[in-house]
C-alpha cells in the first residue's frame, strides 16, 4: 500500500512538478504582470521607484484602458465570431470524413489517418503562404474569407482525429438493432451515432476553437489590416508597442472568456444529456 | 396460411451455401427454434427473416407477402440481438420508447405503452437507469421489452440467452415461456443449445450444413430422430452400428459385431444387409449387477468403466464385450434402485426390443 503511493508520486511527480513550474507560474507572473507599469523601452516598470516622478507599483490602468473602449471587446468578439465559425465548418467537414475513415475496412484505415496528418509534416507557414499563392489570382486575398480558409485548413486534423477515434468504437449492431426498431437512415444518425459521437465533438472543437483564438499568423498573412483577432493584440502589444502589462492583462481577458465558454458548453451539454 | 414462409431459401458467401435451400414455415403464435452447431446457418437465416440480408434465391413471405423489396425498419418483425444492443446514450425508459417514438405514436401513448412493457418484465423501478448501471439479467429484460412494446408480427431472438449465467439462464427460460403465451407473439428462438430449445419450443428445426436435418416437436425431435445427426445432436446417445440381419413385419434384428444380433423395432422400410445404427438413449438401456437375470431380448455381461453421479441421476460408462461403451442412466432416488455400482465392477447391461430407433441416414 505504502510502495503503491510512493509510485503513485514518482510517476505523477515530474509531469505536476513541470507543470507548476512552467504553466502555474508563469500564469501568475502573467497576472501580477498585467497589474503593473509598461518600463520605458518595454518590460516592466519597476516595482519600486528607483528615482522621483517615476511610475512604479502596481495599476489597474491596463484594465482601465481595456473596459473604457468598445473597440476591445469588439475584437474579441470578432475573435470568437472567427473561433465559431471555423469550429463550425471543421465539424462539417471533418464528420463524414471521420465516418467514411471509421467504416472502411481496417487495412486501410491507418493509411488513412496518416494522409490526414501529413500536412503537418511541412511547416505551417509555408502552409499559409501556399493559401497566399492560391487565393491571390481569385482576388480573394487579405479578407475574412481568406482568414477562414487558413483557420479551417490548419486545425481541421485536429477535428478529425477526435472525432475518427469516437466513431470508430461505435458498436454497429446498435445500428442494426435502430433499423430494426423502425429507424430509417436519418433517424439512425440523428438519434444513436450522433448522440453517441458528442464526446469526440466536444474535444475535436474544443482542439480548434482555443487555439483559433490565439492564431495570429494566419490573420496576419491572410487577412487584412482590418482582421485582427485577439492573438494579433496580444502579440502587437508584446512586440509593436511594447506594452507588456496591457499584452498580459489582454492574454489574461482571453483565458478567462476560454474557461468561461468551455463552461458554459460543458453545462449545456450536461443539461442536453439530461433532456435527450 | 403461415404467418411466416422461408420457401427455397439460399444463400452464399464464395462457394460456401451458409443457407442451402431451407423451405420451412412457422404459425402464428408459436415459439420456433432454429437449432444447431455454430456455422449451421440459423443466424443467416435470422438475418434474412430480420431483412439485414438478402436470399441469393428463394422468398420469405410474411402473411403471403413476398418481403424482397422491404427494408428491416419497415418489416414488423423485430430481434433481440446476443450483445442486446440497448442505447448506452438512453434511460431504460427511452430505449423501450425508441420502436414507439419511431412509429410516430403520440407521447401519452408511448409513456403508457412502456409501463406496460416495464411491468412485463418486472422493472418498473428501473425506468430512470442507463444500460451501464443494468446487470445482464436486467439488460435482457429491457432488450426484450423494447423489441415486445410495440406488438411485431415476428420477435427473432438471437441466442439471447447466451451470455448468462447457467441459473440466471434457466430463470430466463421460464420467463420467456411464460411472456411467450401473455403477449402472443411468434417467437422464432435461434440458438446452439438443445436442452435450451427442448425446454422451450413448440417446434425446433434442427439445421446442419446450411440444411434442415429434422422440423418437429421436441418429444418427437427426441424420441424418433431422422437420422444419425439429429440422434448425436439432441441429448446423449449410444450408437451401436452393424448391418440389418433379418426383418419381420416391424421385428428387426441387427448384426453388431461383437454382440451377434440384436433384436429391435422399426416401421421403416429396411433392406437386409443394409448398414444401419440402433440409436440408444442412455435411460433406456438398463444394467444389474452380474449374476442378475435381466428379463431382456438383449442383454450383455459388461464391466463398469466410470460412472458420473450428478445428484438426481448417475450416467454409468459400461465396456461391452465388443469394446463399445454403453452409456446407462439410472435415478439414484426412485424406487426399486437397488444399488450402486463401483468403477470395475462386473454388470450386466440390457435394454428392451422396442428401446432405441434403428437408423439407415
Amino acid at each position: 500500500m505504502r510502495s503503491n503511493r510512493a509510485l503513485k508520486w514518482l510517476v505523477g511527480g515530474p509531469p505536476f512538478v513541470f507543470l507548476v513550474v512552467f504553466f502555474l507560474l508563469p500564469a501568475l507572473i502573467m497576472v501580477v504582470a498585467s497589474l503593473r507599469y509598461p518600463g520605458d523601452f518595454g518590460g516592466l516598470a519597476p516595482l519600486f521607484a528607483t528615482r522621483p516622478g517615476e511610475e512604479a507599483g502596481l495599476t489597474v490602468e491596463s484594465y482601465q484602458v481595456f473596459f473604457s473602449d468598445w473597440v476591445y471587446l469588439e475584437i474579441f468578439a470578432k475573435s470568437f465570431g472567427v473561433a465559431a465559425l471555423t469550429t463550425f465548418v471543421c465539424l462539417v467537414m471533418a464528420y463524414p470524413l471521420a465516418a467514411l475513415i471509421a467504416r472502411s475496412p481496417k487495412r486501410y484505415r491507418d493509411l488513412m489517418v496518416l494522409l490526414v496528418v501529413l500536412p503537418f509534416a511541412s511547416n505551417f507557414l509555408v502552409r499559409v503562404y501556399a493559401w497566399m499563392i492560391m487565393l491571390g489570382p481569385f482576388e480573394l486575398l487579405f479578407s475574412r474569407f481568406a482568414v477562414i480558409c487558413g483557420m479551417v485548413y490548419v486545425h481541421l486534423p485536429f477535428m478529425i482525429l477526435p472525432l475518427y477515434t469516437n466513431l470508430e468504437k461505435h458498436d454497429p449492431t446498435l445500428l442494426d438493432a435502430a433499423q430494426d426498431l423502425g429507424a430509417g437512415a436519418w433517424q439512425r444518425f440523428w438519434r444513436v451515432t450522433f448522440p453517441l459521437s458528442l464526446p469526440g465533438i466536444f474535444s475535436g472543437a474544443a482542439l480548434v476553437f482555443i487555439p483559433v483564438l490565439g492564431m495570429f499568423a494566419i490573420p496576419e498573412i491572410l487577412g487584412g489590416k482590418d482582421d485582427w483577432i485577439v492573438g494579433n493584440m496580444i502579440k502587437e502589444s508584446f512586440l509593436g508597442t511594447r506594452d507588456w502589462p496591457f499584452g498580459s492583462m489582454l492574454s489574461l481577458m482571453l483565458t478567462i472568456a476560454v474557461l468561461a465558454v468551455a463552461g458554459a458548453a460543458s453545462w449545456l451539454a450536461a443539461r442536453g444529456m439530461r433532456r435527450a | 396460411m403461415a404467418l411466416l414462409e422461408i420457401r427455397n431459401v439460399t444463400r452464399r458467401f464464395g462457394p460456401l451455401a451458409a443457407v442451402d435451400n431451407v423451405s420451412l414455415s412457422v404459425e402464428a403464435g408459436e415459439f420456433f427454434t432454429l437449432l444447431g452447431p455454430s456455422g449451421c446457418g440459423k443466424t443467416t437465416l435470422l438475418r434474412m427473416i430480420a431483412g439485414f440480408d438478402q436470399p441469393d434465391a428463394g422468398t420469405l413471405l410474411l402473411d403471403g407477402e413476398d418481403m424482397a423489396d422491404t427494408p428491416p425498419e419497415r418489416r414488423p418483425i423485430h430481434t433481440v440481438f446476443q450483445s442486446y444492443a440497448l442505447f448506452p446514450h438512453m434511460t431504460v425508459a427511452q430505449n423501450i420508447a425508441f420502436p414507439l417514438r419511431m412509429a410516430g405514436n403520440a407521447p401519452d401513448e408511448i409513456a403508457s405503452k412502456v409501463n406496460g412493457a416495464l411491468g412485463l418484465v418486472h422493472l418498473e423501478d428501473k425506468d430512470r437507469h442507463y444500460p451501464h448501471e443494468l446487470s445482464g439479467g436486467q439488460k435482457q429484460r429491457v432488450a426484450l421489452a423494447r423489441s415486445l412494446v410495440n406488438r411485431p408480427r415476428v420477435l427473432l431472438l438471437d441466442e439471447p440467452l447466451g451470455a448468462l449465467d447457467a441459473k440466471l439462464r434457466e430463470e430466463m427460460q421460464i420467463e420467456l415461456i411464460a411472456m411467450q403465451r401473455e403477449v402472443g407473439i411468434t417467437f422464432v428462438f435461434v440458438t446452439h443449445s438443445q436442452s435450451e430449445a427442448l425446454a422451450l419450443s413448440s417446434r425446433i428445426a434442427v439445421m446442419n450444413a446450411g440444411r434442415v436435418e429434422q422440423l418437429d416437436e421436441p418429444s418427437r425431435l427426441y424420441g424418433f430422430p431422422r437420422n444419425r445427426f439429429v440422434a448425436d445432436f439432441i441429448g446423449k446417445i449410444n450408437m451401436l452400428e452393424g448391418e440389418v440381419a433379418a426383418v419381420e413385419g416391424d421385428n428387426v434384428s441387427l448384426r453388431v459385431a461383437g454382440l451377434g444380433e440384436v433384436r429391435c423395432r422399426s416401421a421403416a422400410a429396411l433392406r437386409v444387409g443394409a448398414r444401419a445404427a440402433l440409436a440408444l438413449r442412455p435411460e433406456q438401456v438398463r444394467i444389474g449387477a452380474a449374476g442378475e437375470a435381466l428379463e431382456l431380448p438383449n442383454r450383455y455381461p459388461g464391466k463398469v468403466h466410470d460412472f458420473l453421479y450428478v445428484g438426481d441421476v448417475t450416467t454409468y460408462v459400461v465396456d461391452l464385450p465388443n469394446g463399445q461403451r454403453l452409456q446407462a442412466l439410472l435415478p439414484n432416488s426412485s424406487a426399486g434402485r437397488a444399488q450402486f455400482f463401483e468403477a470395475g465392477d462386473a454388470v450386466a447391461a440390457g435394454w428392451p426390443a422396442e428401446a432405441g430407433v434403428v437408423l439407415t441416414d
